[in-house]
């Protein structure tokens, strides 16, 4: 593999953390599958791909979609998994009507047509990497990614709330239990998650490009990183995602149509071994 | 579970008032063709196909406990089959529709394989996962599968084209299929598998082997969903990305939910329900995937018991 493909597959994992630790805040601590995160994903990439082209600010694309999609976040939280609380398979199965009524709902204001969302001048063209030509957007999205990690990690280890977001994690009967509203931290993991997925929706939309059936790819690839690094996990979803977005890149590489098939294989001998993936614990 | 009646009144595992009624029904079903128009007679084949679907998804949810996401993705991999072994290979529709099954087969092995490790919603995180790989080969794999485009293929039986005598070699199937099922889930196994659904360690210590049970009970429902996909591929004499999408999964699922876990039968109303409300929403918008969605959450919340539990309830309701 040369150093092309492999910046390739750092920076694919790099958009794969973003969107894949949304998913495994909301995951690890409120248990709830959203299967909603893929159109979320594609949602803010829209959203932000609108307000990009309308205000010529990528900056602003970026919090407008994040915005958004932790507006809709609220809805889908408040308005509707209310309802069906302590029941994982209601939760589950109602996120993904969810998912499939946003997408349609995408599909109705955007079309079916794929976009592009514009990248800020700063950010175009290439650098040289080590001898090679790399364009500097990617190599943009592979430091956010790293922010994000480190951004996340000095949250959950360094602050209160994430000392109540892991306490929630392990035992959140317990946390309420000593005084504090843990619904309130419930919210805010659901909503920053939303976000994140938000975010990457905008980041993914500057080089993978919004069409309709992107939230069903980006799911599948945040499921992959999920089933591998395990519930709740943030060093496992960077483990996974790394995995994942060098695995991927990997097979795109060798059987560019069955690049499906590579990512498959290690995730079945890994669930072979450890059916909660690499740091999930058995709770 | 009700009392098994003595043996001396019982023909092939029915009761008399069984048998009748499962006779009334097939006679009943049987004679629609003649009061309906040729299009409706369609739908009814369709809706015939999807109970077979959404019944196969009902062994494991509602008998095993373990509600899968990747059934879409086993019945399209024999329509797949199915359709590209009668146009690529010129080969006989009956034939092909064996391989289909045969790979449906495979496929839920691979699935079961991996999934009778997990339960809950882990379980349903891998299915959907599996599913979605299948998807992704058959919408990449272009000089296979013809990639977004499809394949089509004259994949019915000259004896069959005609709409009605269609619908009653489906009906057959539907019947037999039905019979079959409802034998696995009555049988020792099948009660093995009520078992583990409601106390898998209970079971464990009694000495029965869970992963294998699962295993083979994965294996039976996807034999079905195979036999499913391999009558669409004739129904539709084609395929495409979309016949192994989630949505085809989530369909399964909610004709499922919709007549009630755990039912059996009931799929064949869910699937009515369903396949009618597309059609009737179909005619007024485009957005069948909105309403899809939003009948989803609807239920969720309102009547996650099934649409049938849900009239039951409200009924007995009013008779008190």
């Amino acid at each position: 593999m040369s150093l092309f493909q492999l910046l390739n597959g750092l920076t694919f994992a790099a958009l794969l953390f973003v969107v894949a630790s949304g998913f495994t805040l909301i995951f690890g601590l409120l248990r709830i599958v959203n299967l909603a995160h893929g159109a979320l994903y594609l949602f803010g990439g829209y959203v932000g791909y609108s307000v990009a082209v309308k205000t010529g600010s990528f900056v602003a694309g970026g919090i407008g979609a994040m915005a958004a999609i932790a507006a809709i976040g609220f809805v889908l939280d408040q308005g509707l998994l209310r309802f069906v609380r302590n029941n994982e398979l209601r939760q589950v199965l109602l996120t993904l009507g969810a998912a499939f009524f946003l997408n349609d709902l995408a599909l109705v204001i955007w079309g079916g047509d794929s976009f592009t969302v514009p990248i800020p001048d700063m950010l175009r063209g290439g650098m040289r990497v080590f001898g090679t030509f790399y364009p500097i957007y990617r190599l943009f999205v592979l430091v956010v990614g790293i922010l994000v990690f480190i951004g996340l990690w000095a949250l959950l280890n360094h602050t209160r709330l994430g000392a109540l977001i892991r306490a929630g994690v392990d035992d959140a009967e317990m946390v309420e239990a000593s005084g504090v509203n843990i619904r309130r931290v419930f919210l805010f993991t659901f909503l920053f998650g939303s976000a994140l997925a938000g975010l990457g929706g905008l980041m993914g939309g500057a080089f993978l490009s919004l069409y309709p059936s992107a939230d069903a790819e980006i799911l599948t690839f945040s499921l992959a990183v999920v089933v591998i690094g395990g519930r709740g996990s943030l060093v496992g979803v960077a483990v996974g995602s790394l995995l994942v977005g060098l695995l991927n890149t990997l097979g795109q590489v060798m059987f560019p149509e069955l690049a499906y098939f590579v990512i498959f294989g290690p995730m079945a001998v890994l669930l072979a071994f450890r059916p909660l993936g690499l740091f999930g614990r058995a709770t | 579970m009700t009392q098994p009646a003595p043996a001396s009144s019982r023909f092939a595992g029915m009761t008399g008032r069984g048998l009748i009624s499962a006779a009334a029904v097939v006679c009943v079903a049987a004679l629609l063709p003649l009061g309906l128009s040729s299009y409706q007679v369609g739908l009814a084949t369709e809706i015939l196909i999807f109970g077979i679907l959404a019944m196969s998804i009902d062994i494991l949810a509602g008998f095993a406990g373990r509600t899968s996401l990747g059934h879409g993705a086993i019945f399209g991999a024999s329509t797949y089959v199915v359709v590209y072994m009668t146009a690529q290979a010129a080969m006989s529709p009956w034939l092909a529709l064996l391989l289909g099954v045969a790979a449906a087969t495979v496929v839920a092995a691979v699935f079961a394989l991996l999934a009778v490790r997990t339960s809950g919603v882990y379980f349903l995180l891998l299915t959907l996962a599996l599913g979605m790989i299948i998807w992704g080969v058959c919408l990449r794999w272009t000089q296979v599968t013809g990639g977004e485009n499809g394949m089509r293929g004259d994949v019915r039986p000259a004896a069959l084209v005609g709409q009605n005598a269609f619908y009653w070699v489906v009906l057959a199937c539907a019947a037999a299929a039905s019979y079959a099922m409802w034998r696995f889930v009555r049988s020792p196994f099948g009660l093995t598998l009520r078992g583990i659904r409601d106390s898998e360690s209970r079971m464990r210590s009694l000495g029965y082997n869970v992963p294998l049970h699962l295993f083979i009970g994965f294996i039976v429902s996807g034999i079905f969903a195979g036999i499913a996909g391999g009558l669409y591929a004739m129904f539709n004499n084609f395929v495409s990305p979309s016949t192994v999408a989630l949505a085809q999964s989530v369909e399964g699922v909610l004709m499922m939910i919709a007549g009630g876990v755990g039912t059996l039968f009931g799929s064949f109303v869910g699937a009515a329900a369903i396949i009618m409300l597309e059609n009737i929403v179909s005619s007024y918008t485009e957005r069948w995937l909105m309403v899809l969605g939003l009948a989803f959450i609807l239920i969720m919340i309102f009547a996650p018991e099934g649409i049938i539990g849900k009239l039951r309830a409200i009924l007995s309701r009013k008779a008190r």
